[in-house]
């Protein structure tokens, strides 16, 4: 871990200025080799010094401004130096060029927080709360990031945890002591009790959590239809109005265009596909099988159709890929006189607009809100597991929570039923970062008056 | 002068000191015994039962492992219970109410009679080591003795010091000498000295109690032992009963109104007390809301010709270090006990402990090559606790005079590793005891599969004879053979089947299944199934059938459970490694390392201060520098 990373630490291309970071132990001299200004070896830790950037010819390439600050008191620990220069992807990139001809490699994405979190810097959960932080994408997100650092998933786990743990110390002091006549013996009648009401609540929040992965990551869109029925317009009119980063993937027209609008605080992620159709155009079916495989990986599918059109056999084919995905069919061009035949579209969430018309999409828009319920997650006190590790840990806790029920269910003794509950105690723990310990133990003795 | 050379010296002739004599003396080491008092050889100077939950899992673990706790227990049993019997497998443990008089007489006979061994009446003052070995130990004396090894088993003689109210006396149980110097001999070695305090109740005359105003706590109506030998020595139908009373409120506030009287609240005590054993002081004070607490009278000997035990009843829960005139008044405070004899007033004693974290997982010290230590001293408390490491102790002391590896029981594979473990991983801070929370697999550590899980070990290392253990291979065989048998025999569902299930309270069959399937429906007893098919087998080998298919998916879960923290336990951590070099660990992560030196990533993982983090960075470590992929 001793090597030096880079990174642009903006978003490219977004904002005025953009801030280039490097961490490691020669970052200062690696830097102060293409700046010029003050010597920045010689200079105090924690400040920010002006000057230039300049190449291998002394040709000046940005007026910027550096931060230096030097081990321990940083973010990664180590020292850590940020350029900031003014904007521009082309500016950027090249400082970020001339910085990796110089013994300093690319940082993996996160891992300046990993590097932070193996330097101790920072416990489990307060460093994945950080990567979502840096990587969040949307206010919403920023917000959820907040509220994790701040730690009230963190208190309502702790919660969970010590309802467990009073039931698990009073489950072992009848075991460890079981000639306590005055203890009350906890039966599996009281178990079943507090299980239910810890699982309902647990549930509650992993229902809502999934959320937080919209919230997140975003709604993969997938906008698909046969050639010329409109893909592109409702591209655009997302693209325009929202004022969306758009990246063309270089290649020829059936290549797929991706685009990110915000829609409600959300992003959305529009992957438009190459019209499918039958071919035996060897180009053009790489493209079309690469459409149905994305229709996989999305959240959400936009079904584009001609209503001017009866349906074709691709239609139908389209249509019967879609059955189980959560998709909206857009009827599109309905000024002009419609053919399409809706019956056989009974099944399907439909949306009948002219994407030509100025405002064409919002009926589309407007159906989007309402399946994702992005009204609602606006306005949720954000206390969800905000990443997948988490998430994950959390519906195990759950599952052994089933795991205790249906041992009752089963009239299976207690000393068994609380290998599940200790489980569940466990799993909640990791969540949280908290590993074994002797907490159920101190609680005990700290509870009951036993011993001889 | 130096005096005859022995190959292990053993100081100490308690629980501990007993197992690890009689360990490395069966092993064919030539070893000497040496107790302040060998008439007190096994005393039991604290409450008269052995076993419970989780020690009674230990005794168990003893006998698998060829000790002598489980069959000297048998012998002096006078009233023996299983207890926790409706909460599982897993927790169950036997318990017996010892005779203090036959214990200790038992174990002293097995001593005499024991090959290679010999025992000395002395108290030892000092070590005698040089170039960080040991070389023997000097008695009070002067007289030296020399030894390649040396096993310390002192329990509370090690500066011990017996309070009663503001009185502080040097000296033992029962009236004994202390040793006044080992403990600095082991402070200048290096070793952190603890001080620790326990406690014992009053014993008063059992023909002054009035029995009427008390409840009977009788023993189980059936024969348990111990011992794989299962052989009784009471009769079940005459066994001694001990009763239930309780503190009242005129009790609570004569100890609130004395309270600054006892040593402990008198400011006369040092050493940290047990918490899970507290005086009666300390719980009416930390439980000021409970109206009473429990008592068990019990019985300490059968034999009235005992001049210490012969009459006596020990009042379980009633630990105090009250001056006397105080225990006459609590005493006669309690329901039953108004007109009640006291013959030995309650005491506290203050001893010195040694930081256990300065053990390897062998218990041979880390400080002076050769030197072990077991029992009170490592910081325990308990006979079963003491036993266990004493047996351990002796074992590896004979592994290594034979040039071989220790013997390290796994936290999978037994309490005594889970003891072990704690102690040289956590170290202690009040005296430590076991139960069956400490362990995490404690489904595979029952009390009915010590044998399965230990004999191998035991004959292995030579302290299970050849026939002893041929009786376990069968019994194996055999346990092996009913699954067989119930996995091959299939019922479908008739008629006649479907009513007999449904009479005990099961549900007919739709499809014919294995009488192994059935079994594991959990109203299904072995039982039941002997319905369908002849089993002429032992009870104990039905018994490893049952549980282990009734309870297979739990069971299944703990092993995979186990084996997690086994590849973590292979993970080894090379004796040399610096752990000032590896950068980036925290500096309280450094410092526990540095202190507990953890042979694997494992035990490494235990020790509280050591987060996942440092783990992962000491791994990353650890693989750069080739230790392991």
């Amino acid at each position: 871990m001793d090597d030096n990373i880079v990174a642009i630490s903006t978003a490219l291309g977004v904002g005025a200025i953009s801030i280039i970071r490097l961490s490691g132990k020669e970052v200062i001299k690696v830097t102060n080799s293409i700046f010029k200004g003050k010597d920045l070896e010689t200079v105090g830790s924690h400040t920010i010094n002006y000057g230039y950037i300049i190449d291998d010819d002394k040709e000046v390439i940005d007026e910027v401004l550096v931060s230096v600050m030097k081990s321990p008191k940083t973010y990664t620990k180590e020292d850590v130096v940020e350029i900031n220069c003014h904007g521009g992807i082309a500016t950027t990139n090249k400082i970020l060029e001339l910085i990796l001809t110089k013994d300093v490699r690319l940082a993996e994405p996160g891992e300046f927080t990993k590097r932070a979190f193996l330097n101790g810097r920072m416990d489990l959960t307060e460093s994945e709360a950080v990567m979502d932080l840096l990587e969040s994408k949307t206010e919403s997100a920023r917000l959820l990031a907040l509220s994790n650092l701040q730690g009230k998933m963190h208190k309502m786990i702790d919660g969970f945890r010590n309802s467990l743990k009073d039931l698990i110390s009073a489950v072992e002091v009848n075991i460890d002591y079981p000639e306590y006549y005055d203890i009350e013996v906890v039966t599996t009648e009281k178990i079943k009790e507090q299980v239910n009401k810890m699982k309902s609540e647990l549930k509650e929040i992993i229902k809502e959590s999934k959320n937080t992965k919209v919230i997140k990551e975003g709604i993969d869109t997938l906008i698909i239809g046969r050639p010329n029925v409109g893909k592109s317009s409702i591209l655009n009119q997302f693209l325009d109005e929202e004022k969306a980063i758009v990246t063309d993937i270089p290649g020829t027209t059936r290549d797929i265009v991706e685009g990110q609008v915000i829609l409600n605080g959300v992003s959305l992620n529009i992957i438009d596909t190459a019209g499918i159709r039958n071919t035996e155009d060897k180009v053009e079916k790489i493209g079309v099988e690469k459409s149905l495989s994305l229709i996989n990986q999305a959240d959400l599918v936009i079904v584009v159709l001609n209503g001017s059109e009866k349906l074709t056999k691709e239609d139908q084919e389209i249509l019967e890929k879609i059955k189980e995905k959560t998709a909206i069919i857009v009827i599109n061009k309905n000024d002009l006189k419609q053919k399409i035949e809706t019956e056989k579209l009974k099944d399907y969430i439909l949306v009948s607009t002219n994407t030509n018309q100025i405002e064409g999409i919002k009926p589309l828009k407007e159906k989007i809100i309402e399946l994702f319920e992005l009204n609602q997650i606006c306005q949720k006190d954000f206390t969800y597991f905000s990443n997948i590790r988490q998430l994950s840990k959390a519906k195990e806790a759950y599952q052994k929570l089933i795991d205790v029920e249906e041992g009752i269910k089963r009239n299976l003794p207690i000393d068994m039923i609380e290998i599940d509950l200790k489980a569940c105690f466990d799993l909640l723990g990791e969540i949280i970062g908290k590993t074994y310990s002797e907490e159920i133990l101190d609680h005990l003795f700290e509870k009951f008056c036993v011993g001889k | 002068m130096i005096k005859m050379k022995y190959e292990v010296i053993v100081v100490g002739g308690g629980h501990a000191g007993c197992e690890a004599s009689l360990a490395t003396s069966r092993k064919g080491h030539k070893t000497l015994l040496i107790t302040g008092n060998i008439n007190n050889i096994a005393d039991m100077p604290c409450n008269p039962s052995i076993g419970g939950p989780a020690k009674g899992i230990v005794v168990r673990e003893i006998d698998a492992l060829g000790g002598e706790m489980g069959k000297c227990a048998d012998k002096g049993a006078i009233q023996v219970k299983m207890l926790n019997t409706k909460k599982g497998p897993a927790v169950q443990a036997l318990r017996a109410q010892e005779d203090k008089h036959i214990y200790p007489k038992e174990m002293l006979k097995t001593l005499k009679g024991q090959e290679n061994l010999e025992i000395k009446e002395s108290i030892v003052e000092h070590l005698i080591v040089e170039n960080q070995k040991i070389k023997g130990v000097i008695l009070e004396t002067g007289e030296k003795i020399s030894s390649d090894i040396v096993i310390l088993t002192t329990g509370t003689y090690l500066k011990g010091s017996i309070l009663v109210g503001d009185k502080k006396t040097p000296g033992g149980p029962h009236g004994e000498k202390e040793s006044k110097f080992l403990s600095n001999d082991l402070r200048k070695l290096g070793f952190r000295i603890l001080r620790l305090k326990t406690g014992t109740p009053p014993r008063i005359d059992k023909n002054s109690i009035d029995y009427e105003k008390t409840n009977l706590e009788p023993g189980d109506d059936k024969e348990l032992t111990f011992s794989y030998q299962k052989k009784a020595y009471y009769d079940y139908k005459n066994q001694r009963d001990c009763h239930l009373i309780y503190t009242n409120e005129t009790t609570h506030e004569l100890i609130k109104e004395h309270l600054e009287e006892s040593s402990m609240y008198g400011g006369h005590v040092e050493g940290v007390g047990p918490r899970y054993c507290p005086s009666i002081e300390d719980k009416v004070v930390r439980f000021s809301d409970k109206e009473r607490h429990q008592l068990f009278l019990e019985p300490e000997s059968n034999i009235k010709e005992d001049k210490d035990y012969g009459n006596t009843i020990y009042i379980q829960g009633f630990s105090t270090s009250m001056p006397e005139y105080v225990q006459e008044k609590m005493v006669h405070s309690l329901s039953g006990l108004e007109h009640a004899k006291i013959l030995r007033y309650a005491y506290a004693i203050e001893y010195d402990a040694i930081d256990s974290k300065q053990l390897k997982q062998s218990l041979e010290t880390k400080l002076v090559e050769n030197l072990f230590t077991a029992g009170q001293i490592n910081g325990t408390s308990g006979y079963e606790e003491a036993a266990g490491q004493g047996l351990i102790a002796g074992i590896n002391a004979a592994l290594k005079l034979e040039g071989k590896e220790p013997l390290i029981l796994k936290r999978n594979e037994a309490y005594i590793g889970v003891l072990i473990d704690d102690l040289v991983t956590k170290g202690v801070k009040d005296p430590y005891r076991l139960l069956t929370s400490r362990a995490e697999y404690r489904l595979l550590l029952r009390h009915d599969n010590a044998d399965m899980r230990l004999r191998d070990y035991g004959y292995q290392i030579g302290l299970i004879d050849e026939k002893t253990y041929q009786n376990f291979v069968e019994k194996r065989r055999q346990v092996k053979e009913v699954y067989e048998k119930l996995k091959k025999m299939r019922i479908t569902p008739k008629k006649d089947i479907n009513e007999y299930l449904e009479n005990i309270g099961s549900s007919s069959l739709k499809d014919g299944i294995s009488l192994y399937e059935l079994l594991k429906r959990p109203e299904i007893s072995i039982k039941n199934i002997k319905h369908f098919i002849n089993l002429d087998y032992d009870n104990a080998i039905l018994e490893q059938v049952e549980i282990n298919t009734r309870y297979e998916g739990y069971i299944k879960k703990a092993l995979k459970d186990a084996e997690k923290m086994l590849n973590l336990e292979n993970k080894k951590i090379p004796e040399n490694i610096n752990y000032e070099n590896i950068p980036n660990i925290a500096s309280e992560a450094r410092q526990k390392l540095l202190e507990i030196r953890p042979t694997t990533i494992g035990q490494a993982s235990r020790i509280s201060g050591v987060n996942p983090a440092d783990i992962s960075i000491l791994m990353v470590y650890l693989r750069k520098n080739g230790s392991y992929e």
